[in-house]
C-alpha cells in the first residue's frame, strides 16, 4: 500500500472501518495492520531486527554491572519499595523468568543461577496491539519496540498486555529518586509508562547497548537477527536457546543459552 | 423539565447534601492524587489496575442491562414495562458517565485523554471501548429525554426516536462485549484468557443490572409514590433469576476447564481467588462471601412464593448485586494480575484516598440518577 493511499484511508476514516474488519477477521490481516506493525511477518524481513543472545552460563552470581550501567544511562529512579519500583533490566530466578519451562528435577546448578530479564522487543508485541494512542510502537526499520513518553496517557493497558512484566509505571515523580543524573537520555515525568529501549539512543551513535558494553564476561551479544552472518545468528546456530514463553506467539527477540 | 429536579422536601434536600459531602471528599482526594501521582493508590508494578478499573467493569454491565427493559418494551411491545423503561434508560446514562469517570481517574496523564481520539488506534480495544461507551451515552440521553419530554406534553414521541432506540439494543450488547475484550485478548493473563468472558460479563450484567432496577423502583415507590407496577417487577425478577443461573453456570465452566485439564497456569488465578495460592489468599473471604450470598439469593429467587414477596425479593436483589459486585468489581480484575507474569504473588489493598475517590464517583452517579428520576417521577405522576 503506498503512502498516498494510506493517507487517503486515514482521512476518510475508512481506517477505522478497516480496523473493525481486521478485528473481526473479515479482511486478511495484511495491508491495514501494516501501518502499525509492519515487520510482524517473518517474510517481510526487509529491514533490521535487533536482537540479543544471553549466555546465562557465563553470567556471574551477584554481579549487577549491566543493570547498573543501564539504569544509570537511562536515569532510571531507585525507589526502595516494590510498589513504586521501576526497572528496565533485572535478575530473577529460573522459575520466574521461565515459568513454563520449570519442569521437575531441574538441575541444581540451573535453579541456583539467576537470569536477566528485560523487554524482549517482541516481533509480535501485545503491548503495541493494546496501546490506545500508539505511544508504544514498533519501529518498522529495526524492530525496536519504542515509547513516546509525550503521548502516553498512563492507562497501563500495555502493562496488562505484556506477558513478561517488562514495563514499569511512574507512580510518582521519578526525578528526586535518580541517584546520578545522566545527560545521555531524558528523564521521564510522573504518570507515564517506561521500559528498556534497546539503547536506541546509543545505537544511533553506532554504540553497543549499555548493558552489552558493561558486561566483563561477554554474557550479552547484540546484533541483527535478520542478518544470517551476524554474531547473534551464529550463536543461535551453534547453541540450543530458549525464548521466554515462546508458546504465546509474541516472538521475543531476546534469546537465552541455558 | 429540569426545574422539576429542584422541587423537593426536606428529606430530598438532605439526601442531596449528603451526596455532595461525599463528592467533595472524593474531589479533595482526587486533587491529592493529581498532584502526587497514582502512588497514593494501592496499585503497583505488579497489580497495575485496581478498584477504579474494577468499578468500571461492573458499571459497564449496569449500563448495558437497560436493554433488558428496552428490548421487551420497544421490540415486543411488552406494555408492563411502560413505566420502568425510563428508569432503565436513566440508569444506563448514569452508569455510563460513572464508567468514563472511573477511566479518567485511573489515568496517569488525564490531561492527555484526548490522545485516544487524536491518534485513533483501531487495534486497541480501549479505543473501541471509549468509542462505544460514548456512543451508548448519547443514544440513551437522546432516547430517554425525548420520550419523557413528549410524555410531559402529552403527545406521541417523534418518529425519528424509534430507530435510535432500536440501535441502542445491539449497542448495549456491544459495550459489554468490547469491555470483556479488553481483558480476554491478552496473552499470558490466564484468568481472563477465556472465550466465555464476554458471555459471563453479559450474564452477570443482566442479573445485577435488573436487580438494581428493582431496588431503585422500590425506593422510588416509597419516596415519590411513582409505582413501576407489580407486573413489571415480577417480570424483572424472572429475568434476574435466569441471568443469575447462566452466570453461575458459566463460572462453573471456568472451574471445570481449569481443574479438569489440570494445567497449572489455568488453575492459578482461580486457586488464588477461591482457595489461596502458596499460602496467600487475600481475596478468598471475599470470593467465598460472593459465592454464598449469590447462590443463597438464587435459591430465594427460584422459589416463586418468595420471589413475589417484596421483602424476600428486595433481599435477594441486594444479595445478587453484592455477589456480582464482588465477583467483577473485586475478584476478576485483581485476580487477573495474580500471579504476575513472573509467577510472583503480590497483594493489593486500596488506600483511603482511592476508596474516597471511588465513593465520590459513586455519589456523583447516584446524585445524577436522583435528579433524573426526580424529573421522571414528576412527569409520570403529573396528572
Ligand atoms: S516484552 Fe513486553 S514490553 Fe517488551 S515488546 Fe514484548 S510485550 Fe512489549
Ligand atoms: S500506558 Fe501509555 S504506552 Fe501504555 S498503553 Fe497506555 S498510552 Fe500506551
Amino acid at each position: 500500500m503506498n503512502e498516498n493511499r494510506r493517507e487517503f484511508i486515514k482521512k476518510t476514516g475508512l481506517g477505522v472501518l478497516a480496523g473493525l474488519g481486521v478485528a473481526s477477521g473479515i479482511f486478511p490481516k495484511s495491508s491495514f495492520e501494516s501501518a502499525v506493525a509492519s515487520t510482524t511477518h517473518e517474510d517481510s524481513a526487509s529491514g533490521r531486527r535487533w536482537g540479543m543472545v544471553i549466555d546465562t552460563r557465563k553470567c556471574k552470581d551477584g554481579c549487577t554491572k549491566c543493570i547498573d550501567a543501564c539504569h544509570e544511562v537511562h536515569n532510571v529512579p531507585d525507589f526502595d519499595n516494590i510498589k513504586d519500583e521501576i526497572k528496565w533490566i533485572w535478575k530473577s530466578p529460573y522459575g520466574n523468568v521461565f515459568p513454563g519451562e520449570s519442569a521437575q528435577f531441574v538441575s541444581e546448578e540451573t535453579r541456583e543461577r539467576s537470569y536477566l530479564a528485560l523487554c524482549n522487543h517482541c516481533d509480535n508485541p501485545p503491548c503495541v496491539r493494546a496501546c490506545p494512542t500508539k505511544a508504544t510502537f514498533k519501529r518498522d526499520w529495526d524492530g525496536i519496540v519504542a515509547m513516546d513518553y509525550h503521548r502516553c496517557i498512563g492507562c497501563r493497558f500495555c502493562m496488562a498486555a505484556c506477558p513478561y512484566g517488562a514495563r514499569s509505571f511512574n507512580w510518582r515523580d521519578p526525578r528526586p529518586a535518580i541517584p546520578k543524573r545522566s545527560q545521555a537520555y531524558p528523564t521521564r515525568e510522573r504518570g507515564v509508562v517506561e521500559k528498556c529501549n534497546f539503547c536506541s539512543e546509543r545505537l544511533a551513535q553506532g554504540l553497543q547497548p549499555a548493558c552489552v558494553a558493561a558486561c566483563p564476561e561477554g554474557v550479552l551479544t547484540f546484533g541483527d537477527l535478520n542478518d544470517p552472518e551476524s554474531e547473534v545468528r551464529l550463536l543461535l546456530e551453534k547453541n540450543h536457546t530458549l525464548q521466554r514463553r515462546a508458546e504465546l506467539g509474541t516472538r521475543p527477540s531476546v534469546f537465552y543459552i541455558i | 423539565m429540569i426545574e422539576k429536579a429542584f422541587n423537593g422536601d426536606r428529606n430530598y434536600w438532605g439526601w442531596i447534601v449528603f451526596l455532595l459531602v461525599i463528592i467533595s471528599a472524593g474531589i479533595y482526594s482526587y486533587i491529592n492524587q493529581l498532584t502526587t501521582g497514582l502512588t497514593l493508590t494501592g496499585m503497583g508494578r505488579d497489580v497495575s489496575w485496581g478498584v477504579y478499573i474494577a468499578q468500571f467493569t461492573f458499571l459497564v454491565g449496569v449500563a448495558a442491562s437497560a436493554v433488558m427493559v428496552v428490548l421487551p418494551y420497544y421490540l415486543h411491545d411488552y406494555k408492563a414495562f411502560g413505566k420502568i423503561v425510563i428508569i432503565g434508560e436513566f440508569l444506563a446514562v448514569t452508569a455510563t458517565i460513572m464508567c468514563l469517570l472511573f477511566i479518567l481517574v485511573d489515568l496517569g496523564r488525564p490531561d492527555r485523554i484526548l490522545n485516544v481520539m487524536l491518534y485513533p488506534t483501531p487495534n486497541s480495544m480501549l479505543f473501541w471501548d471509549a468509542t462505544v461507551l460514548t456512543g451508548y451515552l448519547l443514544l440513551n440521553i437522546v432516547s430517554g429525554w425525548t420520550v419523557l419530554g413528549a410524555e410531559r406534553k402529552g403527545v406521541q414521541p417523534p418518529k425519528w426516536v424509534k430507530p435510535v432506540i432500536y440501535l441502542s439494543i445491539p449497542w448495549a450488547v456491544s459495550i459489554h462485549t468490547v469491555t470483556a475484550f479488553l481483558y480476554a485478548g491478552l496473552p499470558g493473563r490466564h484468568l481472563w484468557l477465556t472465550a466465555v468472558l464476554a458471555p459471563r460479563f453479559l450474564a452477570s450484567a443482566f442479573a445485577a443490572g435488573p436487580a438494581i432496577l428493582i431496588l431503585v423502583s422500590f425506593i422510588l415507590k416509597k419516596t415519590t409514590g411513582f409505582d413501576a407496577g407489580k407486573q413489571a417487577i415480577n417480570k424483572l425478577a424472572v429475568i434476574v433469576t435466569y441471568a443469575a443461573i447462566i452466570n453461575f453456570f458459566l463460572l462453573g465452566m471456568e472451574f471445570f476447564t481449569a481443574f479438569y485439564s489440570n494445567i497449572p497456569s489455568h488453575m492459578h488465578g482461580l486457586q488464588y481467588l477461591f482457595f489461596g495460592l502458596h499460602g496467600k489468599g487475600q481475596l478468598v473471604p471475599w470470593m467465598r462471601v460472593s459465592m454464598i450470598v449469590g447462590l443463597g439469593s438464587l435459591v430465594v429467587l427460584l422459589i416463586p412464593k418468595l420471589r413475589t414477596s417484596s421483602k424476600w425479593l428486595i433481599m435477594a436483589c441486594i444479595g445478587i448485586v453484592v455477589s456480582i459486585w464482588i465477583d467483577k468489581g473485586v475478584g476478576l480484575i485483581i485476580g487477573g494480575f495474580v500471579p504476575s507474569p513472573l509467577e510472583e504473588i503480590v497483594g493489593y489493598m486500596p488506600t483511603l484516598g482511592e476508596v474516597s475517590i471511588t465513593f465520590g464517583i459513586w455519589a456523583i452517579g447516584i446524585l445524577l440518577l436522583t435528579l433524573l428520576l426526580k424529573i421522571a417521577a414528576a412527569v409520570k405522576t403529573q396528572d
